[in-house]
């Protein structure tokens, strides 16, 4: 492992020469005054990308629950809903979906004559949230059904109705199964709020395209770039795993 | 109130192809117990959960205290809290506390305020004597106790008919006679009850009705004396010979 890092060090620090073929890592030199007001430009990013990613997989955890539940319908009309929610979104990749949201979906509301103005930061979420919903949906799906179906049978015969039994049986039961699969889905979608960038959201990525534009330095900075979302997902990483002991120390006997 | 309280008239039920039910006729009397009881794929469960609607019938009629079980979500919702229904897994919420177990239905389904439905839930426990076992959780229970905790879970929605599917068929041996005397215990109470199981000494001390079923058929109907001492049909006198030659 050591000895990876170490020629992957090398093999930056040889090519990470710009055409003149002197080193360059200046760029992002904290020791220097320009180098840290770049890395501080770089960094700033980092707000935004969390912001969109918590908020749009907040929206994804409600939206793939309301997704799901048709799914477990005995009807075949609402089962059908659901299917064909899922395998649509599911197969639109997230690019074509974003430049969809931002420079349509504001088409067709001004055609119903509603003026919704669609901000990078809001298609980012919409784009993000929906994308992520049909994932968290299937989630939900393979958690629900996890349940045996004799606690759903036990919940009706004492009365309780669909809601009832969904809120005080089923999901209580179903969420620690999900939890640390949901919380998965969430390094997906801090992976790809980098998209957010092409439509003008001023996140990590976007910080680090016009630095490359201004400086013209794409190596060095782009590693930078890996190494910041390297430490936000590791972060991410310790707090699932935090997550899951305590889930599974809380699980009581 | 009528004197009937679960009316089946030639039901039928079918599982994809498979002719599970043919022609039920049965009639439960309003404090009756009547057992079920036949080999296994019989449709003798099918019959029970076909009567708290866990199941459709496809064909025939199902009246519960004179409402008809109908697609209607309305006639189903009705009947369900005043049905009970005692698993062969008992089914409790493994993530609630007994407590939590027996007051959920009287709070939510009944509208009931806490400190009446715990109120409620300690006399029960108390009936089928494990007060002590509230605060438990039901993976810290015996399977005995579980089902009996099961058994006061049913009770707390005081319900018109109780049913139970081989209530003792998933026990230990040590443990079926507990569930069993709080069984007794309840008919001897004048509940209503319609009970699947082979324990035949429970069916003669406790049943007005027995029922022998096979291949999805009431072979035979009868009271008990008549049942155990001189069963009419070839198949419901193997099974008996099968099931007490021990």
């Amino acid at each position: 492992m050591k000895k990876l890092g170490l020629a992957l060090l090398v093999l930056l620090g040889l090519s990470g020469c710009g055409s003149s073929g002197t080193w360059g890592w200046y760029v992002i030199d904290p020791t220097t005054a320009s180098g840290w007001v770049n890395i501080k430009f770089l960094v700033s990013g980092m707000g935004n990308t969390i912001l969109i990613s918590v908020i749009a997989a907040a929206i994804s955890i409600v939206l793939g629950l309301i997704v799901a539940l048709p799914g477990q319908s005995t009807k075949r009309g609402w089962r059908i809903v659901n299917r064909v929610y899922v395998e649509l979104v599911r197969s639109i990749p997230l690019l074509p979906m974003l430049f969809w949201v931002f420079y349509g979906l504001p088409i067709i509301f001004k055609s119903m004559g509603l003026d919704i103005p669609i901000d990078p930061f809001w298609g980012a979420i919409i784009t993000l949230a929906v994308s992520d919903s049909a994932f968290t949906a299937e989630i939900y799906r393979s958690g629900i059904q996890s349940i045996a179906k004799g606690q759903k049978e036990a919940a009706q015969t004492i009365g309780l109705n669909y809601a009832q039994t969904m809120r005080y049986v089923i999901l209580p039961q179903a969420i620690r199964r999900i939890l640390p699969p949901l919380a998965n889905q969430f390094i997906y979608i801090v992976k790809m709020s980098a998209f957010a960038s092409v439509i003008g959201m001023q996140e990590l990525t976007r910080r680090a395209n016009e630095l490359v534009v201004t400086e013209y330095r794409p190596l060095e900075i782009y590693s930078l770039l890996i190494i910041e979302y390297l430490v936000l997902v590791l972060i991410i990483s310790a707090g699932i795993r935090w997550l899951e002991r305590r889930m599974g120390s809380d699980e009581r006997q | 109130m009528s004197d009937t309280a679960i009316e089946l008239v030639d039901v039928d039920k079918w599982f994809g192809t498979f002719h599970v039910l043919k022609g039920i006729n049965l009639t439960v009397k309003t404090g009756e117990k009547v057992v079920i009881c036949g080999p296994s794929g019989s449709g003798k469960s099918t019959v029970v959960r076909c009567i708290n609607r866990l199941e459709e019938h496809q064909k025939g009629i199902i009246r519960f205290n004179g409402i008809e079980l109908t697609n209607d979500p309305k006639s189903v919702a009705s009947i369900q809290g005043q049905i009970g229904m005692v698993f062969q897994q008992f089914n409790l919420f493994p993530h609630l506390s007994v407590l939590e177990n027996l007051i959920l239905g009287p709070m939510k389904a009944r509208g009931l305020s806490r400190a009446k439905a715990v109120e409620i839930a300690q006399h029960y426990l108390n009936r089928v004597r494990i007060p002590e076992q509230a605060d438990k959780m039901p993976a810290q229970l015996s399977g005995g106790q579980q089902q009996r905790v099961a058994i006061a879970r049913s009770l707390c929605m005081e319900p018109k008919v109780l049913l139970f599917d081989e209530p003792t068929s998933a026990l230990d041996p040590e443990m079926i006679s507990e569930v069993l005397d709080v069984m007794v215990e309840l008919a001897q109470d004048g509940m209503t009850m319609v009970v699947v199981t082979h324990e035949m000494g429970f069916a003669r001390k406790v049943a007005d009705k027995m029922v022998f079923m096979d291949e999805g058929e009431i072979v035979e109907q009868s009271a008990p004396e008549a049942f155990f001492n001189a069963p009419t049909s070839a198949r419901c006198r193997k099974f008996l010979s099968q099931i007490l030659q021990h």
